[in-house]
């Protein structure tokens, strides 16, 4: 496995090998398909549209529409207007989305295509609804995207009309259906009324009925999101993720906005719950109390079991950064944390982290990738590794186990369903590596060793 | 109305006038045309890929000694590493460089002022850190607007590190799908590996073309064909190597599995090295004993065509007990298949000898040959394929060997053996089966709706949309992860893998009881 590894590292400036991070359009489609009724488009040659569906498609087990301008050399070379003219008409008429978003590729960026005018010479159906993001693929990553997609959408729709309407703006990061779910189900014991954008719940965790739809019954509502506008606060949870959509909200609509690292274990879920707090000034209900005191005697219970042990956090940003808290909460060294998403600030992040619970040794690399994380490894090992399936082949090689948390998750089921994020989602996480340490402990041991209670 | 025409007329007269000739029913016996290769509309939701997933992702991807460097942005790179699963193994004297993804990761700056400094650069680099025999290099869309010179950087690259350093201008907006992207590298191959080996030939060798050991079909069918006492010069390129090809020229025979992907090589290894080529199938039954005694014909020796029929009939007895169980799970079912440009057509007589009859079928990017037959070649380039490279190579003076004379491949022809020719898949189609090429996803749910087949094989777009309406679905490109289905012991996995997959518990668990069974009991006034 990985035979070709050097232990011995070099300094690398041209060649990326095993990213940690993808392209820019995969996330504004996934961003796309967290809104009720939305076709997502993508301007360039299709072939990134189906590989954007295949990546979401296999880490959800669910079908994610798109379609694509379907580019050719002619087009490529002269401009894809009558393409995405042709596309409009076509997905209307076939498919009848109520909206289409419709982000771009290398392709159309590099070409220099002009998509408000497209969009404003395009024929529209009364009623309905297009709008686009710019999403170069070779500016910073999917999170870049899935950003730039929220953006666009709050930027064609949100309006304030000098009416609030009480609500909360919420941003819920780049993170699965099952993550979506817990952050509204806390909203809804708090008393919050909220607009969650954009909430993939419902369409990428959507039920077996015996019959497709092609719009499940999720996603945020154009009205909700054109009532952006109104909100009185927006709160973005990811900082690297959803700061751009609430400051494009506070930009356009003047809706003030406060930012949160992912509500990932005990102090971030603190946090988020006293932000709905300060917002909503209702008493935080006791079974919001129950369950934060159940994850704090869980941790008791097994503190020894993950006490001290070396961890490698990798993927998105602010995953990585809510997940390394949540280890050292859990007495763990995240030892090595690295994305491969472009910026200085998840760096700076990770050292205000370590330097917080005081841990020693450890190191944080944005723009890194997982070639470089195998060679720390093969240099100084780890007693755990968290993140998704691509690194499960370093895994292998090392010998670590590996909890799967974070995109893609390719290889698994279930893990969407369920949240990482919330008191709840601490409880899962906390279990998936106790689990992983204590079945590593009893396939170690020796038989003498072997011990019945645990 | 039936059912073609209840799908077709729900289509603008715009999009009417373009998919009629691409959707059309089988009628047996009449001469069935259709339209294929042709651009996709846009908007319509084709189930294509590009060029570069053509290229790198079929073709040149599965080479395991190779790393192959994707010049362009992460996505393309990040996307087809790991996806396709062409297994293969190393060791001692191969490096398999298929665990690794490897990318220029081009930024801003790259687009603005080019990035052949960057991928100088990382060829520097990977020469470094893995001392490669040979590196190829992949472009992607902006690669060819910006214009950077990927030829002559490997060009400059080979000289520098004495390595073979080859280059594909496989921009994902060439030609119409991942079509183009096959020629390419076809040409690519062709140009600068095939024939530059120095092994002198060995007996009863051949290669296995289009074969891109998914799940190790590849694996399972040289089993059989090394079981008989052929030589395997290579494979191209499933578990194949840059060693192995360069050696290619040396084979008497080559077989011709995935026809669309790699006719081009086989017909090119004909002219400059007076190889010929045999249309195999290797899946189902019926096909691998067809294709075995076609091979034996052609080498036509007596030890050969025993051993042939031996492996024959002990590969068949192995496997017949559990053949006999799935077919009677599986008689009388009807199915649908959509593949990409071969399976389609290959798995239609595994169905058969399952009792599975496909009545709804079709190709994403196989061109007309591939439905009608060699036949209808040479077919009119159209304007947006026309700039997909067409080579020409003349016969190699030294190198150039026969092994049948022309006189005698011409009594093998007329014998029947399928030397430099395919019917198709009309050959093996049943009659009044609907087909449509470059299949969209409002095409594929009208004719679900309305053909109602009790399984439906496609790729991982389509799975779950499929499976959400209540009918079982099976990948055939990825085989759902499992597989070989290739060889005699492929065919008793793929019928393994379609009984479990229409016999599933929880299909019949879909309805919940309260949808069906009244909950509320009340009693009728006055009565106990």
């Amino acid at each position: 496995m990985l035979d070709v590894t050097p232990k011995e590292i070099s300094e690398r400036s041209a060649l990326r090998i095993n990213p940690l991070k993808t392209c820019q359009p995969v996330g504004a489609m996934y961003a796309a398909l967290g809104v009720h009724n939305c076709m997502p488009h993508s301007h360039g040659s299709q072939g990134c549209c189906s590989y954007h569906r295949m990546f979401l498609t296999r880490h959800f087990k669910d079908p994610a529409i798109a379609a694509s301008s379907s580019f050719t050399e002619g087009a490529s070379v002269f401009g894809g207007g009558s393409n995405l003219k042709t596309a409009i008409k076509n997905i209307f008429d076939l498919y009848e989305p109520d909206i289409i978003a419709v982000h771009t590729t290398c392709l159309s960026e590099t070409i220099g295509d002009d998509l408000v005018t497209y969009i404003t010479d395009a024929k529209i159906p009364e009623g309905k609804i297009v709008v686009h993001a710019n999403t170069p693929s070779y500016v910073g990553s999917h999170i870049t995207g899935f950003s730039s997609m929220i953006t666009g959408l709050i930027h064609y729709l949100s309006v304030n009309t000098g009416e609030k309407n009480g609500k909360l703006a919420l941003f819920p990061g780049f993170v699965n259906p099952g993550d979506m779910r817990e952050m509204k189900k806390l909203m809804t014991l708090m008393g919050v009324k909220y607009t969650m954008l954009p909430d993939t719940s419902g369409v990428m965790d959507s039920p077996m009925t015996g019959e497709y739809t092609m719009y499940p019954k999720g996603g945020t509502t154009i009205d909700d999101i054109k009532d952006l506008g109104n909100c009185e606060l927006s709160l973005a949870l990811g900082e690297i993720t959803s700061t751009p959509p609430a400051e494009s909200l506070k930009t356009k609509c003047k809706v003030p906005f406060a930012t949160l690292p992912l509500p990932i274990g005990i102090e971030l879920t603190d946090q988020y719950i006293m932000a709905l707090n300060r917002f909503s000034k209702n008493e935080v209900p006791y079974i919001i109390e129950e369950e934060r005191g159940q994850l704090v005697d869980i941790l008791l219970d097994s503190h020894k079991y993950s006490q001290n042990k070396t961890v490698a956090i990798y993927g998105d940003p602010d995953t990585v950064l809510a997940l390394a808290q949540f280890t050292l909460e859990m007495g763990m060294i995240p030892k090595y944390l690295v994305t491969g998403t472009p910026g200085k600030t998840f760096e700076a992040k990770a050292n205000e982290l370590f330097e917080k619970f005081g841990v020693e040794g450890c190191t944080a690399k944005g723009n890194a990738d997982l070639f470089e994380l195998h060679q720390w490894i093969k240099n100084d090992s780890v007693d755990l590794m968290i993140g998704g399936t691509h690194g499960k082949y370093v895994a292998k090689a090392e010998d670590i186990p590996l909890v799967r948390a974070g995109f893609p998750i390719v290889d698994r089921y279930v893990h969407s369903y369920l949240p990482l994020v919330g008191y709840k989602g601490a409880m899962r996480l906390a279990e998936m590596i106790l689990n992983a340490l204590m079945d590593r402990q009893d396939r170690d041991c020796a038989d003498e060793d072997m011990e019945m209670i645990m | 109305m039936d059912s073609r025409d209840k799908v077709l007329d729900q289509y603008s007269s715009k999009l009417y006038k373009n998919r009629k000739e691409h959707v059309i029913q089988i009628e047996d016996g009449e001469p069935n045309v259709i339209a294929a290769d042709t651009r996709a509309i846009p908007g319509i939701m084709t189930n294509r890929g590009c060029c570069y997933a053509g290229c790198k992702g079929v073709v040149i991807g599965p080479l395991k000694d190779v790393v192959q460097i994707v010049h362009g942005p992460i996505g393309c790179s990040y996307y087809a590493w790991g996806t396709r699963r062409n297994k293969a193994k190393g060791d001692e004297n191969t490096k398999n460089f298929l665990e690794y993804c490897f990318s220029t990761d081009m930024q801003e700056t790259d687009i603005v002022f080019g990035g052949e400094k960057k991928l100088k650069k990382a060829i520097k680099e990977a020469v470094e850190i893995f001392d490669p025999a040979c590196i190829m290099i992949a472009s992607t869309c902006p690669v060819g607007l910006i214009g950077d010179d990927i030829h002559a950087v490997a060009a400059e690259a080979e000289e520098m590190y004495n390595i073979k350093v080859v280059a594909f201008s496989c921009e994902g907006y060439k030609g119409v799908s991942q079509s183009g992207g096959h020629h390419i590298a076809n040409n690519g191959l062709m140009k600068n590996v095939i024939g530059t080996g120095d092994a002198k030939p060995v007996k009863y060798s051949i290669n296995l073309l289009g074969e891109y050991n998914i799940g190790g079909d590849g694996w399972e069918i040289c089993r059989v064909l090394k079981r008989i006492g052929y030589n395997i010069v290579s494979v191209m390129t499933g578990d194949g190597s840059y060693e192995e090809m360069k050696n290619a020229h040396t084979a008497d025979l080559n077989l011709v599995q995935c026809h669309r992907s790699i006719n081009y090589i086989a017909e090119m290894l004909k002219t400059k090295y007076g190889t010929e080529w045999l249309k195999v199938n290797f899946i189902g039954i019926e096909g691998i004993k067809q294709s075995l005694r076609d091979v034996a014909a052609f080498f036509n020796d007596p030890a050969l065509t025993a051993k042939t029929e031996a492996v024959i009939a002990d590969e068949e007895e192995e496997i017949a007990i559990g053949m006999v169980y799935y077919k009677s799970m599986l008689k009388d079912k009807t199915a649908a298949i959509y593949v990409g440009g071969s399976r389609t057509h290959h798995y239609i007589n595994l169905l058969k000898s399952l009792g599975v009859e496909v009545i709804l079928a079709g190709y994403e990017f196989a061109h007309r040959d591939d439905y009608e037959g060699r036949q209808v070649l040479p077919l009119k380039m159209d304007a947006d394929s026309k700039n997909i490279e067409s080579i020409t190579v003349v016969k190699d003076p030294a190198k150039y060997r026969t092994f049948h004379t022309e006189e005698r491949i011409k009594e093998l022809k007329e014998a029947g053996l399928p030397i430099e020719s395919y019917d198709g898949l009309w050959a093996d189609i049943a009659d009044k089966a609907m087909i449509t090429d470059d299949y969209n996803q409002f095409e594929t749910e009208a004719f679900l709706k309305l053909l109602k087949p009790d399984i439906f094989f496609s790729g991982i777009k389509d799975k779950y949309i499929v499976q959400r309406s209540g009918v079982p679905s099976r990948q055939l490109h990825s085989y759902d992860y499992s597989g070989p289905y290739a060889g005699f012991k492929g065919a008793l996995n793929f019928a393994r893998d379609v009984t479990l997959a229409v016999n599933t518990p929880a299909f019949s668990l879909v309805q919940a009881p309260w949808k069906s069974e009244p909950t509320l009991i009340g009693n009728l006034g006055g009565m106990e």
